[in-house]
């Protein structure tokens, strides 16, 4: 006797290709779906933005290859927007993988604005040690950091002269994938030293760090591929988070789809067991 | 004829390097993913691959990027210039006792190594996490304004404080709840549902999200369909 088709044993082969054609198809026509700012994003703009030209903040690149999707445009759109208001950035990695990843931004974007090395901008590169080496910077950027990621050393770069420890870090943004990350910084950099610090985090580890946003000790925070959009919506130039974000919302359109049909489905089933 | 043409040679100026790297790497994706259709050995080969070359590039970048610069380079700073950091014995000889915990009969020394990692870590740890997470955070809501940003900041607000102390009362276990207080308990279990909920839909963003990212890669840096 025939059983009839059965939703709940639907082939998963099927929902993985309907879950692929929902993340190609927006991405070869785009949707254009209006997206608004929120308000730790908006916060965090207008922190950086109300920082005067000439003054030295810190992007902190604390992530690996894997959340590259999340986090690459985060660091793009940071340093895009340092660059284009003329702060001065001091790139510092707690993570071994992130120094080349943030170089593969800060390079190019360096050229776009004319900026030069060790003027305008420094790769210190990464120093092991996570919350010992943030105490350390506290103390003293230079002796934690003796030379940049090309093994200058930091007495011979004009930009370092200028840098002692956070009281000459006007403000830092911390892109983080995991541990050591926001909270650290949160815990030894910015209860310690009353540094302003912004965050841009993956939408995994948002939800840990929007009570920071709340008590005033992040600025502001940007939450996974959604945040970077929505803050190269607010520079105006609309990047590859961007782009991801139709396909964001028809795959998110989707998954509501497939929870709706499993509990119509499930609830079913149990009418007609019991009848 | 264009398209063919880059999809082998990328856009103009790209070196062949880059443009056989993107194949590389299209065609490990590819065999990745293949696993969502079933095992095989094309998985079973990118998976390997993975693995292997991830440790290979996690042993090297940790001898280049910790060992040589922490340790090896004071110790033994050759024509350099730089001084002889003789004190960088003492962590030295303790990243050797924790390479003992292999022998049996010369483990117990790793337990050195180990106590003083967290007796430091504790240290460090505490005051950061005292002020940060306990005292900051339990200012914050004490000082929650209730009367200013609008109705909807204020209904917000209040609803944050009833779901901070509705959440601590269902973990205070001193007294069984039941009455008033069991009330409070079950609604601080709807809180914590709620934002497990709200954590694992951002879970499932963020992984989306991954896979966007691939995609993108797919299309734009190997396919050139999309720009």
């Amino acid at each position: 006797m025939s059983e009839g088709f059965d939703l709940r044993r639907i082939d998963r082969r099927i929902i993985f290709v309907l879950v692929l054609v929902a993340v190609v198809w927006p991405l070869i026509a785009p949707l254009r779906l209006p997206m608004d700012v929120s308000p730790p994003v908006q916060n965090l703009y207008n922190t950086i933005e109300e920082i005067p030209a000439g003054s030295i903040v810190m992007l902190a690149g604390d992530y690996s290859p894997d959340t590259m999707p999340e986090l690459q445009p985060m660091t793009d759109t940071f340093l895009r927007h340092a660059f284009r208001n003329d702060l001065r950035v001091v790139v510092a990695c707690l993570w071994p993988a992130s120094p080349p990843l943030v170089e593969r931004a800060l390079l190019p974007l360096a050229d776009e604005f004319g900026k030069v090395d060790g003027v305008d901008y420094v790769n210190l590169g990464y120093m092991a040690g996570g919350t010992v080496t943030l105490l350390g910077m506290g103390a003293s950027i230079p002796n934690t950091f003796p030379s940049d990621y090309s093994g200058t050393p930091v007495r011979e770069i004009p930009l370092m002269q200028e840098v002692q420890n956070f009281d000459d870090i006007a403000f830092v943004m911390e892109i983080s994938a995991g541990t050591p990350g926001t909270r650290e910084w949160v815990q030894q950099v910015q209860s310690r030293f009353r540094v302003a610090l912004g965050s841009g985090t993956t939408a995994v580890g948002a939800p840990n760090f929007y009570p920071y946003v709340q008590s005033g000790q992040l600025v502001g925070l940007l939450g996974g591929l959604k945040g970077a959009a929505e803050y190269e919506t607010l520079l105006e130039y609309p990047g590859l988070a961007t782009k991801g974000m139709d396909a964001q919302s028809v795959v998110h359109a989707l998954i509501v789809v497939f929870i709706i049909l499993g509990n119509v489905a499930y609830f079913a089933a149990r009418r007609k067991g019991r009848a | 004829m264009n398209w063919l043409h880059m999809l082998f040679n990328g856009p103009p100026g790209t070196p062949a390097s880059v443009v056989w790297g993107f194949w590389v790497a299209a065609i490990l994706t590819i065999s990745i993913y293949s696993f969502l259709y079933k095992d095989n050995p094309l998985y079973k080969f990118a998976e390997s691959l993975f693995v292997g070359l991830g440790a290979a590039y996690w042993l090297a970048l940790l001898y280049h990027e910790t060992l040589v610069p922490k340790l090896l380079h004071p110790l033994f700073p050759g024509g350099s210039g730089d001084p002889v950091q003789w004190i960088r014995i003492i962590p030295g000889v303790l990243a050797v006792f924790m390479l003992l915990r292999f022998f049996p009969k010369l483990s117990w020394l790793s337990r050195w190594a180990l106590g003083f990692i967290v007796g430091m870590y504790s240290a460090v740890n505490i005051t950061g996490f005292a002020q940060a997470d306990f005292v900051a955070q339990i200012y914050a809501t004490m000082t929650t304004p209730l009367n200013s940003g609008g109705a909807l900041a204020i209904i917000l607000n209040v609803v944050a404080i009833v779901g901070v102390c509705a959440t601590l009362i269902y973990f205070f276990f001193s007294k069984e709840h039941k009455g008033v207080l069991g009330g409070f308990a079950r609604l601080g279990i709807w809180f914590l549902m709620i934002a497990f909920g709200a954590s694992f839909g951002y879970t499932v963003m963020g992984r989306v999200s991954l896979l966007i990212g691939r995609m993108q890669f797919m299309l734009r840096d190997w396919l050139h369909i999309i720009e």
